[in-house]
């Protein structure tokens, strides 16, 4: 009962990382509809960057927010001047662009930094907290990040004109632009909040995982997974699909024997297809009717 | 969140190609089909093998082809069939001491079941969905591959080493000659009775699909059967390439077989064009030779290179190849007519 | 250079009478495909980009090295013309690269291709080409089998020979062990499992606690740790990569497990896995290693280490020091020149292995005191040898002999 117990909260805290993620996901599919493949790349630049600023002696938070700053500005760059031209290209071809801005982030952040793991500090200390040896107070202060940014965006999408307009702009297009929405910025604006999302993602993970090109590769999986699971359209969906992902993986890698352990990915992937073949739209998402 | 339901007309992911302007005409085909046949002639043994790769990784994309861009479902998990493929084949041949050449249809039609199978959940899954299912597969594959209890029969982690056939009947060619024009032969029955597949009643199921599931449905076309049988077929062509690719390779093992293989077969079918068949062999080529030219420009950004080169192939043509040769057409078209 | 040529003179003149029938050829000189008066061409490949890009240094620092060799005459008057080919780890890739190395640059030899998986697709090609797969980039125990492959020969010391240290030390130290082990669910994870329940022997199934494997696709190994904590554990085998071993050291401390930890030598790294990871955590540690760690400050004036230091200023003044692997190139690209220093003239691919296979207590610069590349023509591992050491403060404190564990593949 004790290892039972352990596996939940471990999973919680590695469910927080995916969590994390998941929002810049669900983010990104709000303003363009699908799923951005760089993203994880996209935020362990931002990471760089703030690891960088702090190697040159900026204090933890200015290189946060600073690494925020630039990030949304990064996102819209990326945006107007990758994809825009692309705007009217089929849906497959802008997947492809996805995958060519994947492979320039890595390539140029392993040239920069090469690829030997670096120590990210984290504010909160990495104490056990309340007692828990399972949860360090760095995890704790991730979840509560999350939490922040979970709120943050559920009153934009909710309450702000903005947040209103990009839901429209990404969801009927055509009809966005007859109430006199900008829909082309509405998606730059998009790719910016996203890219800023997912620095924070970086930042929290990497004080766990270390910093290094590639330490968002399997992130992005779960992440995706959680986002998935969850529901797209769903910034609550989003965070829950990411702690229920923590704690399925661990709990299959522990109890199913022979193979769990193994195959723990694979397993909690085919059970979040499973989940989706009976609710489509994920667990918390809004079902999607079609039209002829 | 609002609760109301959300009411979309969904564009479809894949534009519409007009089963016509799926192939070529006779006449390039027929000089392509020259071209590949006299080539080898010429060029050292290492460039007929990298042809032969060229047309084992022309067929795998031909395969995502026929599911995506006839049927109109995406995938990501190409890979897994093609490694189902290859170590069918494998297996068969350094195990049961099968020959090369009747391996293939065994793979073909194991990977066949399994695509069939694998359609069956992938139903109720559309977009990004479907591609976080079949995403799921291709890393799932390299990890079964390894598993303990399969060990004995695909050598885990390490891999099976595979020989390499010799030419039959005392042929005067080498091997890599040999393989090749084998899987020319191949690759030319697949490629015919592929067109002819997407110009039968089946095809125009597919794209019936791929235009208008609901529609489609309405009119009377069986679509779970459709769709599942896109899935069969493109896994069935794809066990067919993994299993050419196996013997031309001489080995295989899980880490040949990984996500990286199935971005790279979408990134094929993209650039040789959506839709449009003889694209598969622009893409593949594709695929091949334009890392080889990143890693020459720069080695320490061969991967950035790459991704630049990319872009600059989608911003110049986003259709594919399959532009480039509509364009192309109607130049010559104009200059019939001067 | 002078000497070997007056020598081979003399042997000539005596041969006079029979060389005379030949084309009167003096100079015995002898070349292969690769080989010239003026050059000698060297392939490789490497995963430069994908998942693996992490290895791509050792590529680019021997390709350093190389044009330092160049910059200082060649070797014997010749040119190191080295081709470099990125293959992302993926074999078929490999295979292709391979043989366009072998077949298209027309290379002498292909030198220090990296990977288990790729060096395996390659190696019955080489073999059949008879074209030296000389000094792989792999610690599988597979390369050390002269019988079957005379083409190809391994380099550094074999995973499984290492565990075998480990093993014998805990059965002596602490027999009643009751140990974990964490591996990465490959080639590499599992030879290092293998050579480390063979050490054990007979005691492996009673002492093995739990044996837990991982992928490299996972964001963290928590959950492993906290699994193995539960089972009681004192004693804990961490057979991971760079990444992951410092994130179980930090884990480990996180979570208050204080087994006697075991940490394999691929991730011994003072720079790259031990300081990042924290080195109060890692306090007691025991690992193993054979080259001098550039980021130890036990080697501040060692000459071997000043060496390497002047070579990176001038020819890789962009390299990370604190990289083990830029040792690793270094260290490997003097290996392959030793042996074509001692190909002398007849550089046939024939005489390149047998150089190879004659390396008598070869000392280089990289290596620890005392530790030698040996081979002979039934020991195709070069360096078989490692010395056991403990982390203490920041530094490693080598103890006990240097030990070697030879295993045939």
């Amino acid at each position: 009962m004790e290892l039972f117990t352990n596996q939940v909260l471990a999973g919680i805290a590695t469910g927080a990382i995916y969590a994390c993620m998941a929002l810049a996901v669900v983010m990104i599919y709000q303003a363009i509809d699908h799923l951005n493949f760089a993203q994880g790349e996209m935020a362990m630049f931002s990471t760089f960057m703030s690891w960088q600023m702090m190697q040159w002696g900026v204090p933890y938070w200015g290189a946060f927010i600073l690494t925020l700053a630039l990030s949304f500005a990064g996102g819209i760059i990326i945006e107007r001047l990758l994809f825009k031209p692309l705007a009217k290209a089929p849906v497959l071809t802008n997947v492809a662009g996805f995958i060519a801005l994947y492979a320039i982030v890595n390539s140029v952040a392993g040239l920069i930094w090469d690829f030997t793991i670096k120590q990210y500090p984290t504010p909160f200390g990495s104490s056990p907290f309340l007692g828990s040896q399972l949860i360090s107070t760095h995890q704790a202060g991730m979840i509560g990040i999350t939490l922040l940014m979970l709120i943050l965006l559920f009153v934009f999408f909710r309450f702000t004109r903005v947040g209103l307009a990009m839901r429209a702009a990404a969801s009927l297009p055509e009809s966005a632009r007859l109430v006199g929405i900008n829909t082309s910025w509405m998606i730059a604006l998009g790719w910016g909040m996203a890219a800023a999302i997912g620095s924070v993602a970086g930042m929290m993970i990497a004080p766990v995982v270390f910093l290094e090109p590639n330490m968002m590769l399997g992130v992005l999986i779960y992440g995706f997974a959680a986002a998935v699971l969850g529901g797209l359209t769903s910034p609550f969906g989003a965070v829950m699909g990411g702690f229920l992902v923590g704690i399925f993986e661990n709990l299959v890698g522990t109890y199913i024997p022979g193979v769990g352990n193994e195959l723990k990915l694979p397993i909690a992937l085919a059970l979040i297809i499973t989940v989706l073949v009976v609710k489509p739209a994920g667990l918390f998402g809004r079902p999607i009717v079609k039209r002829v | 969140m609002s609760a109301a339901e959300e009411v979309v007309t969904e564009a479809p992911a894949v534009e519409a190609v007009p089963k016509r302007a799926m192939t070529l005409g006779v006449g390039t085909s027929l000089v392509v089909l020259a071209a590949l046949v006299i080539a080898p002639l010429f060029v050292k043994n290492f460039i007929i093998f990298q042809m032969t790769m060229l047309l084992i990784y022309g067929l795998a994309v031909l395969a995502l082809n026929i599911l995506t861009g006839g049927s109109g479902q995406f995938s990501l998990g190409q890979s897994a069939f093609y490694a189902v493929g290859a170590y069918t084949s494998a297996i068969l041949m350094e195990h049961v001491g099968m020959n090369y050449a009747l391996t293939l249809p065994i793979a073909g039609i194991i990977c066949f079941g399994f695509g069939f199978l694998f359609g069956q959940p992938a139903l109720r899954l559309s977009g990004v969905y479907l591609a976080l299912a079949t995403f799921a597969l291709a890393t799932a594959m390299p990890q079964l591959l390894k598993l303990g209890y399969f060990e004995h029969w695909t050598g885990g982690v390490q891999g099976l080493v595979v020989t390499k056939p010799d030419a039959p009947f005392g042929l005067p060619m080498g091997q890599d000659m040999w393989l090749y024009y084998f899987t020319l032969v191949i690759t030319i029955g697949i490629y015919v009775a592929s067109v002819n597949l997407l110009r039968s009643r089946s095809g125009r199921a597919f794209m019936a699909i791929r235009d208008n599931e609901i529609a489609a449905s309405a009119m009377g076309v069986d679509v779970a059967l459709y769709k599942t049988l896109a899935f069969g077929v493109s896994a069935g062509i794809t066990g067919v390439a993994g299993g050419l690719g196996a013997i031309a390779v001489q080995f295989v093992a899980p880490d040949g077989y990984t996500i990286t293989l199935a971005i790279s077969l979408f990134l094929g079918m993209v650039v040789g064009g959506v839709g449009w068949l003889p694209g598969s062999i622009v893409g593949s080529a594709f695929i091949i030779f334009v890392p080889n030219i990143a890693e020459s420009i720069s080695k320490g950004l061969s991967g950035a290179v790459f991704g630049v080169l990319l872009f600059l192939v989608i911003f110049l043509v986003p259709h594919g190849a399959r532009q480039v040769a509509i364009v192309a057409q109607q130049m010559l078209g104009k200059l019939k007519k001067h | 250079m002078l000497a070997i040529n007056l020598r081979l003179g003399a042997f000539a003149a005596a041969l006079a009478l029979l060389a005379a029938t030949s084309s009167g050829a003096f100079a015995q000189k002898k070349y292969d495909t690769g080989a010239t008066d003026t050059e000698i061409k060297i392939g490789n490949i490497m995963p430069y980009s994908g998942p693996a890009s992490a290895y791509g240094v050792i590529g680019k620092t021997e390709e350093a090295y190389f044009r330092k060799i160049n910059a200082e005459g060649g070797i014997n008057g010749r040119k190191i013309n080295f081709i470099s080919y990125d293959d992302t780890y993926s074999p078929p890739k490999t295979v292709e690269q391979a043989r366009k190395l072998v077949e298209s640059d027309e290379v002498l030899l292909i030198f220090n291709p990296l990977g288990t998986p790729p060096n395996t697709a390659i190696q019955k090609y080489l073999n059949s080409k008879k074209v030296p797969q000389l000094f792989v980039a792999t610690g599988a125990t597979k390369w050390n089998d002269p019988k079957d492959f005379p083409w190809t020969m391994g380099w550094q010391p074999n995973y499984q020979s290492e565990s075998r240290i480990y093993a014998k030390y805990i059965l002596k130290n602490k027999p009643d062990a009751k140990i974990a082990v964490l591996y990465q669910n490959d080639d590499y994870g599992k030879d290092y499992l293998k050579g480390f329940k063979d050490g054990l022997g007979d005691k492996a199934a009673s002492m093995i606690v739990i044996e837990e494997s991982y992928e490299v696709s996972e964001p963290t190994i928590d959950s492993h740790i906290v699994k193995m904590k539960a089972t009681g554990a004192d004693v804990f085998f961490n057979i991971t990569t760079p990444k992951f071993a410092a994130q179980a050291i930090k884990k480990n401390q996180e979570i208050g497990w204080k087994p006697l930890h075991f940490l394999n030598g691929v991730s011994s790294s003072i720079g790259s896995v031990i300081k990042p990871a924290g080195f109060e955590n890692s306090q007691g540690i025991i690992s193993s290693n054979y080259l001098k760690d550039p980021t130890d400050i036990e080697w501040k004036n060692d000459a071997g280490m000043k060496a390497w230091n002047e070579f990176l200023d001038k020819y890789y003044p962009e390299a990370n020091r604190a990289d083990i692997f830029v040792m690793y190139g270094y260290t490997v690209a003097q290996g392959l020149e030793h042996v074509l220093r001692a190909s002398g003239d007849n550089l046939t691919r024939a005489n390149v292995m047998k150089q190879a296979a004659s390396i008598k207590d070869l000392e280089l610069g990289g290596l620890l005191p005392g530790i030698k590349v040996n081979t002979s023509a039934t020991d195709f591992a070069p360096i078989s040898q490692v010395q056991l050491m403990r982390l203490k403060g920041e530094t490693w404190e080598r103890f006990g002999e240097i030990l070697s564990d030879d295993v045939g593949g």
